[in-house]
């Protein structure tokens, strides 16, 4: 904490190119989260603005995750963690103890770095969010599994075999499939862990495409390791190193002339 | 060259194998077959026309009556009971130790779990003597302790750590980002314990529930000290009952070698054999089945 405003006084704040689009879907407001007694993110302070995708960026360990899974409360259940500062989405202020983690989580998905379906048939892992929240009446059902994998772009690959496990498809497949469970539940907001870090070309460039088809509706925050993809899918990046936002601006500013020397640094590979 | 060499440790590697999976074969084999040998007399014997008499009698001045029945209910009773029992309390305490126990009562659980698992067969059955037998006969108000139930009260608890302990090993074993996919969705944490991870872990909670009952099948011991050992056929739990294992063991020291009574002895026990193994495919069926669904 005390570090956290320290450095803020010292350098300049990120810039917020956010604000002047159409309006922050989440912001995040002085935001440090601890794991026990290591800090893993200081004083954060950003704009997610409303469908676009966001891009974060930075060396292992540098508190990406973190950030990520803070916007669903996703650190809630690790024991050890610990948040202060503030996160708004769509001015609700979701840190507040009060707040429906489920109804919070329904309205932000989340996909993992490595797909994880669940061992259930392709159709009753689209239909898992949906019948948690409590649809109950079958044909409502079956439309919002249709298209939600329409929406991913699966529905003509396994139209056919709805019944059969999730487990029978291939790792690119399985991870459009876990896109199109988390969009089942109606999100506004799409977390994505290195959502591609698992996968061969083709099947990357399958999910990124996804995303390029996804962005007019959902506010995409994507966590990615590889340069190129964060320069393809975003129009906003923030570069994150040792728990702290250096720099987070225009994707192209960012890729061509960042302000920081660090951030050029790591977009380069001199480090990282 | 080097995959000729290669090739060559395959082969004695598989041969090995396809070795030590024959001999576990042949072994179940032999014993079916030795156990088939001196039962099949039994069949051709005078005394089989009582095979199916509700008595068993198998030392008597006037007839002798090998009527399996009431031996088969007794097993089939105290199994079911048993079963009944620990089956849902294994499962569930399975669930709130894996899942849901503050770490330090795990530590307190999980060794006297160990340590119940680790009881002799005839330990359980003088406690089953001393104490469960006169607390079923105070509660039930029954003239004497020594019932079916009272057998499958010790049977559950000489089940229960055993379908505890690997139940909870397969719920353990069900990868977390199921569980981080599940909550991520909203869902609550019992409800991802029970709709995504407990079905994930399902096949060895299965095998779970096989061993457990396997166990109550085939225990002799402390069955024999607490039904009281009357063969009566009768499907009621407040009844003194005699299983087949219980017959099998009381009698065997003493019957003169080669007798009819004698050969219905290994007659049980090949039905006994046979019924849990049919009852172990049938439930590998019923989970293969799940399984694929
Ligand atoms: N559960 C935890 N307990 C303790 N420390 C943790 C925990 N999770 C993360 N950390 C620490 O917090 C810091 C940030 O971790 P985080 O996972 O957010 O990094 P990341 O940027 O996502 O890294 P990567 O690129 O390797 O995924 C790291 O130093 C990490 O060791
Ligand atoms: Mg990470």
């Amino acid at each position: 904490m005390v570090n956290a405003l320290a450095w803020m006084k010292e350098e300049d704040p990120p810039s917020n190119p956010a604000k002047n689009r159409r309006g922050p879907m989440v912001e995040i407001r002085d935001l440090s989260v601890y794991y026990g007694d290591t800090q893993a993110l200081h004083g954060v302070t950003m704009d997610i603005p409303d469908r676009q995708v966001t891009a974060l960026i930075g060396p292992s360990g540098c508190g990406k995750s973190t950030l990520l899974r803070s916007l669903n409360r996703m650190n809630d259940i690790t024991s050890n963690a610990n948040t202060t500062g503030e996160i708004l989405i769509q001015g609700q202020r979701i840190l507040d103890p009060d707040t429906d983690v489920a109804n919070l989580r329904k309205r932000v998905g989340m996909v993992f770095q490595k797909p994880n379906p669940f061992p259930k048939s392709i159709y009753d892992n689209v239909a898992f969010g949906p019948r948690v929240h409590g649809i109950r009446d079958k044909p409502a059902l079956a439309r919002v599994v249709e298209a939600s994998l329409r929406r991913a772009a699966l529905w003509n690959e396994v139209k056919d075999r709805l019944t059969d496990s999730a487990m029978t498809l291939s790792g690119g497949q399985q991870q459009r499939l876990c896109i199109a469970r988390a969009l089942a539940v109606g999100p506004d907001i799409l977390l994505m862990d290195e959502p591609t870090s698992a996968l061969d070309p083709a099947a990357t460039f399958r999910i990124e495409s996804l995303m390029d088809e996804l962005r007019g509706d959902y506010t995409i925050v994507i966590v990615t390791h590889n340069m190129q993809q964060a320069a393809r899918v975003s129009s906003l990046t923030g570069f994150l190193y040792e728990g702290r936002l250096i720099e987070f601006g225009d994707t192209k500013t960012i890729f061509t002339t960042p302000k920081e020397s660090r951030t050029e640094d790591y977009i380069t590979g001199r480090f990282g | 060259m080097n995959t000729r060499a290669l090739s060559k440790t395959d082969a004695l590697v598989k041969a090995l194998l396809v070795g030590a999976s024959s001999v576990s074969v042949l072994v179940v084999a032999l014993v079916l077959f030795f156990l088939l040998k001196e039962a099949v007399p039994f069949l051709s014997d005078s005394g089989r026309s009582t095979l199916f008499s509700t008595r068993w009698t198998p030392v008597s001045f006037q007839q002798e009556v090998y009527g399996i029945l009431p031996l088969l209910s007794g097993s089939l009773l105290v199994t079911a009971i048993a079963s009944t029992i620990a089956v849902p309390a294994g499962i569930g305490g399975a669930i709130y130790i894996a899942e849901l126990a503050h770490p330090i009562e795990r530590e307190i659980l999980k060794p006297v779990i160990e340590v119940l698992a680790g009881i002799p067969s005839v330990v359980l059955g003088f406690f089953g003597l001393v104490v469960v037998a006169p607390l079923v006969k105070q509660v039930l108000g029954l003239p004497s302790g020594l019932t079916a139930l009272t057998g499958a009260l010790v049977l559950a608890l000489m089940a229960l750590p055993t379908v505890i302990s690997i139940s909870e090993d397969a719920i353990r074993a069900v990868p977390g980002t199921y569980k981080e996919a599940s909550l991520a969705l909203g869902a609550g944490e019992l409800e991802t314990i029970f709709k995504v991870v407990v079905p994930a872990a399902l096949p060895g909670i299965s095998a779970a529930v096989l061993l457990g009952i396997g166990r109550v099948i085939g225990e002799t011991m402390a069955v024999m000290m607490v039904t009281g050992n009357a063969a009566l056929l009768t499907l009621s739990p407040t009844e003194s009952i005699r299983t087949i294992t219980a017959t099998i063991a009381a009698e065997m020291g003493e019957v003169p070698f080669g007798g009819t009574h004698y050969h219905a002895l290994f007659l049980l026990g090949a039905i006994l054999m046979l019924s849990t193994f049919s009852f172990n495919m049938a439930a590998m069926y019923a989970i293969r089945k799940a399984e694929s669904k």
